[in-house]
């Protein structure tokens, strides 16, 4: 009964969608005179309410391992923890692209509830896209990939999760991708509907905003619990591995960073019309290939977990009509949208469009890096592409990218002069030249990390610059949240380049009772033991690691065992300091009894998640002020409106 | 740059996003023709080498009785075969995928050393019937077909 009601609603939603699309165009085509046009904003807001009650019932369907439903028999456990079951929900392919239109729709009740800046007509326009690129998820839904399935023979028992994604990092891990990725459909749909009517203006900009940084914010968010997840649960000591997967979150982060700058461009200066609008139509299409690349199963990895060449038939399909539609009419349209302010390359906006444009070139280099396999299987070759093209080449357009980004906050709008900031600059340059000749003296460091860790400390003091001279009470929320992003690429940065330049791995066979060291720290094997968690037995190491002869802290890594499904998994342990991670896992018995340890001594490397919601933090900021400033205007344009109505009055 | 007209301006600006594009994907093709690494079977090792220190990929079955433990507990050395009888010697020092075993199937991620041994950094195993390296999926199309027979009996 549940899960009916579950598609019934879904069904509807879908209905709704096709409705608010129709409803959409036409009131377009005829500007608003058809009554029809009065169902949008309602279907919207609707179709948002259904849809989240479908997702609820798959939700419920979980919590109570309804096992006759097949998604849960095939993906949940009746012994699994309850937090697990309700995260197994999200997953799965089917609940997962089920989260995705739920978020969808809620985007777009949420547009259809608050959005009055935009002329009514451009609204619609939005609302119709948002219409079509809803209508192509719930056909992909309800067709391909039905959640609520029954099946005629409930098993007695459910075929569990796997374990690997039994983890706190899971339940939160996917919804913010997702949520991300929908917030760029929402540029996109914005994008769309600009183009439409062709009112490609400041105030388009502040509309779509905040969605970008929102969406930015949450896959800022993502990236960095998935990188800390990889990191502590898959055992190897890699915070990223390029994996075609890690790369598919990526691309849509580089893209809404890139749309991020360039859409304040927009709202403040007026200038970069079409490079905006682009970058919306770029933005979701890096979310559409990546939900390809995972869903279709085409590249396999941890996150693969269906493989079904149908699905990524259709997504495909979907990615066509989207991408190509819009990349058409942008087209046809682009020529005709009028030429924004002019800006002199030594300018804020020209800095600005100096990283897009590095952004842009970063994003081109992972997408090739990343399809590249796929392209040589066609003629039978198979590659794997890496860290060893990754790093140097993405280097090429980062390290410019990171000397603009130091500088550019200082700039003026419109045009400036370089010499103005002549000391701000030659600060950034002795700060990365000190480094670089500090580190390379002191240690033998690769090219890289040295220059990650130069640039990073260049940039963490270039970054709080903006606010030098400024009333600090004063200084707009946004502003703040800019210094702050800024300052936490700067730390990620140099956690990175830390990691990769001072990490020191031991690997050895102990003896119970013995003892290995890495780095500052001493390991004893104090003992191995058996241990059993509600779905899984372990072999559990009692280590006893002392900093320097300092006081022994005990880890406990294990390695697990789960019986449904029957798979092995590494847990790491972890001693966490203010300069830097111990990193523990336990390997195998050699024959002659002694347990294989792997030990790292990571300094710093907590700095690459600090930082990462620290950039996640100052999207927040500037999320806030933007809407702060914009109830403002509203509550003043508000004010003025009654104010001449009395005068009118009075008259 | 702003004692241009408009047009002119924008023309600047799509040109140089261009030549920056352009520039990038160049530049990526080179990269990737060099770095990617390639994929061998013991037999395609055998008869066409990569050059020492070039890092590939290894693939194949774990031959039974090779896998050996060295004396210092964590250095492996086993031969991956091909299909008709060649073997290539693999040491690989570090903690094996948990379903690591003789006459499964692996992938090992190194490069050839220049005494003929594979030097391995990582070996990739069946995680379980959902994740399997791409190469080994049809390696081992049959024993998977097996597998995922066995694991949904009951269902459907």
């Amino acid at each position: 009964m549940i899960a009916e009601l579950g598609l019934a609603a879904l069904w509807l939603a879908a209905a709704l969608a096709a409705l608010q699309m129709i409803a959409g165009f036409m009131a377009v085509h005829d500007d608003g005179k058809s009554e029809l046009a009065g169902l949008i904003r309602p279907a919207a807001i609707v179709q948002g309410v259904l849809v989240t009650l479908s997702f609820g019932m798959l939700v419920w369907l979980f919590a109570i391992t309804d096992l006759s439903v097949k998604l849960v028999a095939s993906n949940s456990h009746s012994m699994k923890p309850l937090i697990f079951k309700l995260s197994g929900s999200f997953g799965n392919h089917e609940g997962s692209m089920l989260l995705w239109v739920m978020v969808m729709g809620l985007a777009g009740a949420l547009i259809a509830l608050v959005e009055r800046r935009l002329p009514e007509r451009t609204m619609n326009a939005t609302l119709a896209a948002q219409g079509v690129v809803a209508l192509g998820f719930y056909a992909f839904l309800l067709l391909s990939s039905n959640p609520f399935e029954r099946m005629p023979n409930p098993p007695a028992e459910g075929m569990g999760l796997n374990p690997l994604l039994q983890d706190i990092g899971l339940v939160f891990h996917p919804p913010t991708l997702y949520l991300g990725y929908v917030g760029l459909s929402v540029a996109f749909s914005f994008a769309v509907g600009a183009l439409l009517t062709r009112q490609v203006t400041p105030d388009f900009a502040r509309a779509m905003r905040p969605w970008v940084l929102g969406a930015w914010v949450l896959l800022t968010i993502g990236i960095t619990a998935g990188s800390y997840w990889a990191y502590y649960e898959l055992g190897w000591g890699g915070w990223w591995f390029w994996d075609p997967v890690e790369n598919a979150s990526l691309m849509p982060w580089l893209a809404a960073t890139a749309l991020l700058h360039s859409a304040s461009v927009l709202a403040s200066r007026d200038a970069l019309r079409t490079w905006t609008i682009m970058l919306g139509v770029v933005a979701f299409s890096m979310s559409m290939v990546g939900t390809f690349l995972v869903r279709s199963g085409i590249l396999t990895s941890v996150h693969a977990f269906a493989v079904d060449p149908e699905r990524g038939t259709f997504i495909l399909v979907l990615l066509g009509i989207f991408i190509g539609g819009a990349l058409l009419l942008f087209a046809m349209r682009a020529n005709t949208i009028n030429e924004g302010q002019r800006f002199a390359l030594a300018s804020r906006e020209g800095a600005l469009v100096f990283n897009n444009v590095m952004l842009s070139a970063i994003l081109a280099i992972v997408l090739l890096g990343t399809l590249y396999p796929l392209l040589t299987e066609a003629f039978d070759v198979r590659v794997s592409v890496g860290p060893p093209y990754f790093n140097p080449v993405g280097a090429i357009f980062t390290i410019p990218m990171l000397a603009v980004m130091a500088v550019g906050p200082l700039l003026r709008w419109r045009q400036d002069r370089v010499d103005r900031i002549g000391k701000e600059i030659a600060l950034f340059a002795a700060l990365v030249l000190a480094a670089l000749i500090l580190f390379s003296l002191l240690a033998e460091v690769a090219l890289l990390p040295l220059l990650g860790l130069a640039l990073g400390l260049g940039l963490a003091v270039a970054s709080l610059l903006p606010l030098r001279g400024r009333k600090l009470s004063r200084t707009p929320l946004a502003t703040w949240g800019m210094v702050a992003a800024h300052f936490g690429i700067a730390v990620t940065l140099i956690g990175m380049a830390s990691e990769s330049a001072f990490t020191e791995e031991r690997l050895a066979a102990v003896a119970e009772g013995g003892s290995a060291t890495v780095g500052p720290w001493t390991v004893v094997l104090q003992g191995v033991e058996p241990v059993a968690g509600p779905n899984w037995t372990a072999i559990e190491g009692r280590l006893a690691a002392s900093y320097n002869g300092g006081e022994a802290k005990v880890l406990t890594p294990q390695a697990r065992n789960f019986w449904a499904p029957l798979q092995q998994t590494t847990e790491s342990a972890l001693v966490t300091r203010w300069n830097g991670q111990l990193y523990a896992v336990v390997g195998d018995r050699a024959p002659d009894g002694r347990w294989q340890l792997r030990l790292w001594w990571k300094p710093f490397v907590t700095l690459i998640w600090y930082g990462g919601l620290l950039v996640a933090f100052g999207g927040v900021l500037a999320l806030i002020g933007r809407l702060l400033s914009d109830l403002r205007h509203r509550r003043l344009a508000a004010r003025i409106a009654e104010r001449r109505a009395d005068r009118e009055a009075v008259a | 740059m702003s004692a241009l007209k408009p047009k002119h301006q924008r023309l600047v600006l799509v040109l140089l996003a261009l030549v920056a594009l352009v520039g990038a994907g160049l530049l990526a093709a080179y990269a990737l023709r060099s770095q990617a690494s390639y994929f061998y079977l013991p037999e395609q090792m055998l008869a066409d080498p990569p050059e020492v220190g070039q890092a590939v990929r290894l693939g194949g079955m774990v031959e039974e009785g090779s896998l050996q433990t060295a004396p210092d507990g964590i250095t492996l050395t086993f031969a991956v075969a091909g299909n008709d009888g060649s073997r290539v010697p693999v040491r690989f020092s570090g903690i094996a995928p948990d379903l690591f075993v003789e006459g499964s199937g692996v992938v090992a991620e190194g490069r050839l050393g220049a005494d003929g041994t594979f030097v391995a950094d990582n070996l990739l195993a069946k995680h379980d019937e959902n994740y399997v390296p791409r190469e080994l999926q049809e390696m081992e199309q049959h024993q998977a077909a097996k597998m995922a027979e066995e694991t949904t009996v009951g269902l459907e």
